[in-house]
């Protein structure tokens, strides 16, 4: 009996010993059948067991039992050890190089045109501004006549407007779209329209396209203090930043009094920005809108100025290129 | 205009700087565009006078000076002009001295003759681009003072941009005018006496059209020395104006018009014949110009007319018949008010634009033209002598202006500014302005506008007078407190913002081109020439109004090809023009083009160029937006830019709403691309009107899969099979999925081999095999029989 018992403790250490150097799941494995398999040590060692008298079988089952208990546990310990050392070695080998680029399709962009414009849009909306357009081809009444500007009116001259045969033209500004929105709608309004606007001008300061925002509010009690807030909340937004504006005299046909707005700019630079003004009541009065009963003010801004300044871009006729390396720079 | 500071500051001289002057001048409405020095590095120059000219002992050219400058020393000068005389005054620069094209003067010998200095043309002098000889300056200047102090140099050019309703400012006397009503400084007198007359000779004057030509004022000059020369001050002073000196008749004219703001003409006295008569020009009539052109006169031009017919074009140019020349003695005078609408737009109809059209087109002081005929006859007998007729002032007053009193109430004036302005004030600002006050009320004023003040006509012309000497930057910023009642937010049409974010999501660049394109090239790619053909176009390449956006897109694209980007991807929202002239019609479109590859070259993906499907998969992004599949038909036509066999008509509800597919080679090869291009087109408003999704309960029950391989011919659509397929059983087929396409080995040629899922689904019970069963056998019937089509196992 006790040289049993030595033997089992012998056989107990060896079992752990060999567990314990086993290096991947395959040789834990092989020792487990070495050990508990049908032809296994202890396996081996039950079968035994009726050779012993009766009276010591009791004990000495308990003790191989035990035995095996021991085996047990330290093999399935051994196991999860190796079996993620098995998972770390395969991680090991998936590792990929973080730093390369994503898979897939990249990113376009909108034109810095039309991303200023959808910005003028937002700021204007969130006023409560309504956003109205209306035809490029135009006629002369609508771009000229209705806004004060009758036939050899000197302002015309300034306007360098494309015609087409028999009198129609292309719009030289969006004011016509003023005179539109007020027949159909009616005052009080209050509205931008922004969109195209075509001058018969090319040079490096001006192409024969470009865009503006027009604003129209008329209501009962519209003043010209009330513009020139609109003007510079709009501007401090649109640039995020304080802004300092300078309102100085202009002349309009449509509007009375007129305006000019200019920007301090870097080093003290001033940067005329937009033209504006009380709606003149003549224009009111085409519109069918009684100028005693209300007021209100019009602003006009060109959308590549104000894009050329948020974005730095110092040559007007770049928006029109269409350079791809451009334009791949305002996503 | 252009004006120096010292002619206005003669008019004017308030106690600011250059810099101050020229911002109160922008904060009042007269934009300063530019301040230019004019007359720098004169120092150490010297009037001086040549007192002997002796012939250069070695050089035939060249004379010998003595030159005296003011210290009673004569100094040696050696000169090559041809124009110098004893007596003579000119500019002297010594030893030293270093002249302002930076030349430093020295001591020289020339031909052997010790020279001491040098006596300097106008251009050396930095004061003009052409001389015929040293400077010659009057016989009263006096000698040895700085030559830039007689002069009076440096001085600054202003250069104002005027408004066109601000005519009355056109001038030094408007100016001044201005700057003493903004900064309190003492305005000289504008008056001028009246030039007696010396001989009895009245040119007959007939007014004919009052409205036109209310007021012509004129006077016979006569016997004038050809030989005067225009006085170096006053040649001074049109330059910094900008106006080269001619001869003193002209210079005269021009500088009075400068000065007082009304053009003048002469005639020359001895070729106008009979009645000088403003008319209109009557039909077929023509009159050679000044500038040597001969135009066709149109009826709606007012013309200045003896008995011959028209000598010049009224307030615009004279005509070259009656034109003073340098050798001319006897002029006649002209100085007429012409109505500003009898003048606009006629200049630029002749293609002209002249100092008096300007100023007439924004109008004049309707009572400046006898003040105006007595300057230039004081200056002209002045300088060129001569014997002055009798004034001949012919008016109509009928046809002058009026001069309407302006009610401004300060209610109005509250309103419309949102600030008050204290009633001492406002009578103060009209005061400045020579604006009478003829009464106040409870109510307001009662004003009126002095005669140059022709642009103030209403209340609101007033409340802008008094906001502006005001100063718009004392009006307080008020945020309006008004009804803002929400505006509308439709899903009922897919946004621009929303098209650009898709296609910007797949990797599309948005260009914005002109709307205008070149006639032919918009022929080609639309098949109809665009009646929309501009009148006066900036180029033959922006001709007429586009029929699509893709010819113009091409050409973007061929461009940065050329510039090596070699895929691009490019949309545009924008308009296209249709109709006729007398009724034309605008479209929005959404446009998509694609040259090269789909993705950016990367490492884990091949290179693939873009075909048909993959543009068709991003327009089909952007109309889901709209509607679903079944909304939109995507059928084969032949369509006049693109390709045949790859090109498609978009319908939805049966109604062409778009194209797309590759573009047609020999159009590709027209803009120079020689790759395949791919372009979708469709009308925004058409193809993007969008419903509101309206949601159905989602079956709970599991769905079936049954996969089907057919063999069908080529002609065969998908389109076709996936419709008739799901006709078969539209209760239980959720879908009809094509996964595979086969032709080639093993199928006969002309047909192909398609592989399809179909998606089955009950909402009220799990579907059996059974069920499944039955659809399957129902559609590979149907297909058989539709479409001839072989089962392949």
């Amino acid at each position: 009996m006790v040289r049993q018992m030595q033997e089992l403790s012998d056989l107990i250490r060896q079992a752990l010993a060999d567990i314990q150097s086993a290096n991947d799941v395959a040789g834990l494995d092989a020792v487990r059948v070495a050990y508990m398999g049908k032809k296994g040590e202890l396996t081996q060692r039950l079968k035994k067991l009726g050779e012993l008298p009766p009276e010591e079988r009791p004990a000495a089952g308990q003790q191989i039992n035990d035995a095996k208990q021991q085996i047990s546990e330290q093999l399935a310990a051994r196991k999860d050890v190796l079996e993620a050392a098995d998972i770390e070695r395969q991680l090991v080998t998936e590792a990929v190089d973080v730093t390369l680029a994503g898979r897939g399709q990249t990113l376009g962009a909108r034109h810095p045109v039309s991303r200023a414009m959808s910005r003028i849009e937002r700021i204007f909306q969130n006023a409560g501004f309504g956003i109205r357009s209306g035809p490029e081809i135009e006629d002369d009444f609508h771009n000229f006549t209705a806004l004060n500007i009758p036939e050899n009116h000197p302002a015309r001259a300034s306007h360098d407007t494309f015609y087409f045969p028999g009198g129609k033209l292309l719009r030289t500004h969006t004011s016509p779209v003023q005179i539109r929105s007020m027949v159909s709608e009616g005052v009080p309004i209050r509205i931008i329209a922004p969109g195209r606007v075509y001058r018969c001008d090319s040079d490096q300061t001006h192409t024969p396209m470009f865009h503006q925002v027009e604003g129209l509010v008329i209501d009962r009690d519209i003043s010209f203090a009330n513009l020139k807030a609109v003007l510079h909340q709009f501007i401090e937004q649109y640039f995020e930043r304080k802004a300092e504006l300078r309102f100085r005299p202009s002349y309009f046909p449509f509007t009375e009094p007129s305006a000019e707005v200019d920007l301090l700019w870097e080093q003290g630079k001033w940067l005329e920005i937009l033209g504006c003004g009380m709606v003149h009541p003549n224009v009111l009065r085409n519109a069918g809108v009684d100028p005693e009963e209300f007021t209100g003010y019009a602003f006009g801004m060109g959308v590549e100025r104000l894009a050329m300044l948020r974005y730095g871009v110092n040559d007007l006729r770049t928006f029109f290129d269409n350079d791809l390396r451009f334009l791949r720079q305002f996503v | 205009m252009k004006l120096a500071e010292s002619w206005l500051r003669e008019w004017t001289d308030p106690a600011l700087s250059t810099e101050d002057l020229a911002h109160q001048l922008t904060m009042a409405g007269h934009e300063v565009d530019a301040v230019e020095t004019t007359g720098e590095g004169l120092d150490g120059i010297l009037v001086a006078e040549v007192i002997e000219v002796v012939p250069h002992p070695n050089a035939d050219r060249l004379r010998v000076c003595k030159v005296e400058a003011g210290t009673g020393e004569q100094i040696d000068v050696v000169c090559g002009a041809p124009n110098v005389y004893a007596g003579m005054k000119s500019a002297l620069a010594t030893p030293g001295v270093c002249l302002p094209n930076g030349l430093k003067l020295r001591k020289t010998k020339i031909r052997g003759v010790e020279s001491n200095g040098m006596l300097c043309s106008a251009i050396e002098l930095g004061l003009g681009d052409e001389s015929d000889g040293i400077l010659e300056l009057p016989a009263n200047a006096p000698v040895g003072t700085a030559f830039g102090e007689y002069l009076q140099l440096p001085d600054s050019i202003i250069d104002v941009d005027l408004t066109p309703n601000r005519g009355d400012c056109f001038s030094v006397l408007g100016l001044a005018r201005e700057v003493s009503a903004l900064t309190g400084s003492a305005l000289k007198s504008a008056r001028v006496d009246e030039v007696a007359a010396t001989i009895e000779d009245r040119y007959p004057i007939a007014l004919t059209d009052s409205d036109a030509c209310p007021r012509f004022v004129g006077r016979v000059i006569q016997g004038i020395d050809p030989a005067a020369k225009t006085p170096i001050w006053m040649v001074e002073r049109l330059r910094r104006a900008g106006v080269r000196a001619i001869y003193p008749v002209v210079d005269i004219t021009n500088y009075v018009m400068l000065e007082l703001g009304q053009p003048l003409h002469a005639y020359d006295r001895s070729k106008l014949q009979g009645t000088i008569h403003p008319r209109f020009a009557r039909q077929g009539e023509k009159v050679t110009l000044l500038d040597e052109r001969e135009v066709q006169l149109s009826t709606d031009t007012l013309v200045i007319a003896d008995d011959t017919g028209p000598v010049g074009l009224a307030g615009i140019m004279g005509g070259l018949s009656t034109a003073v020349e340098a050798k001319t003695c006897d002029i006649f005078l002209e100085s007429a008010y012409f109505a500003g609408h009898a003048i606009a737009g006629r200049a630029r109809s002749y293609g002209l634009h002249t100092d008096a059209s300007q100023r007439f087109e924004r109008g004049v002081d309707p009572s400046g033209q006898a003040r105006a005929i007595e300057r230039a006859t004081e200056l002209l007998l002045q300088i060129s002598g001569g014997n002055a007729g009798p004034t001949c002032d012919v008016t109509e007053a009928s046809g002058l202006p009026g001069q309407p009193e302006i009610v401004l109430r300060r209610q109005r004036l509250e309103k419309i500014l949102g600030t008050q302005v204290p009633d001492a004030e406002v009578a103060s600002i009209f005061a400045k302005l020579e604006i009478g006050l003829r009464e106040t009320t409870d109510e307001g004023w009662t004003a009126l506008p002095p005669a140059h003040r022709f642009d103030l006509a209403i209340e609101e012309d007033l409340v802008e007078e008094v906001a502006r000497i005001h100063g718009y930057d004392r009006i307080p910023e008020i945020t309006a407190i008004a009804e803002t009642p929400l505006q509308p937010v439709t899903e009922k049409a897919v946004h621009d913002a929303e098209v650009a974010a898709i296609l910007v999501a797949r990797g599309y660049q948005e260009v914005i081109t002109y709307s205008f394109i070149e006639e032919d090239l918009n022929e080609k790619f639309c098949g109809v020439r665009s009646p929309l053909l501009l009148s006066n176009p900036i180029s033959s390449e922006m001709s007429v109004m586009r029929s699509s956006l893709l010819p113009g897109m091409a050409r973007i694209a061929a461009a940065n090809l050329a510039r090596q980007q070699d895929r691009v991807r490019i949309f545009e929202i924008g308009k296209s023009f249709h109709g006729t002239l007398d009724s034309p019609s605008e479209i929005v479109r959404v446009a998509g083009l694609v040259v090269g590859t789909v993705m950016t070259e990367q490492w884990g993906l091949p290179a693939v160029n873009a075909d048909f499907f993959d543009i068709k998969s991003d327009l089909v992004a952007v109309l889901a937006k709209a509607g679903s599949a079944a909304d939109f038909e995507f059928k084969a036509a032949d369509l006049e830019a693109l390709q045949p066999g790859q090109s498609a008509s978009i319908l939805r509800n049966g109604i062409k709403v778009g194209q797309i597919g590759r573009l047609h080679p020999r159009l590709a090869k027209l803009v120079d691309i020689t790759r395949p291009v791919m372009v979708f087109e469709i009308d925004a408003k058409q193809a993007l009107r969008a419903y509101i999704p309206s949601a159905v309960s989602i079956s709970k029950y599991p769905s079936v899969r049954r996969d089907l391989a057919l063999i069908v011919d080529d002609a065969v659509s998908a389109a076709d099979l996936t419709q008739a397929i799901a006709a078969v059983a539209p209760a239980l087929i959720r879908e009809v999925r094509i996964f595979d396409i086969y032709r080639g080995k093993g199928i006969e040629a002309g047909r192909k081999s398609v592989a399809l899922g179909l998606i089955l689904q009950e909402t009220s019970r799990t579907l059996t095999d059974k069920d499944a069963d039955a659809v399957v056998g129902a559609t590979v019937a149907m297909l058989e029989q539709q479409f001839a089509a072989e089962l392949r196992d």
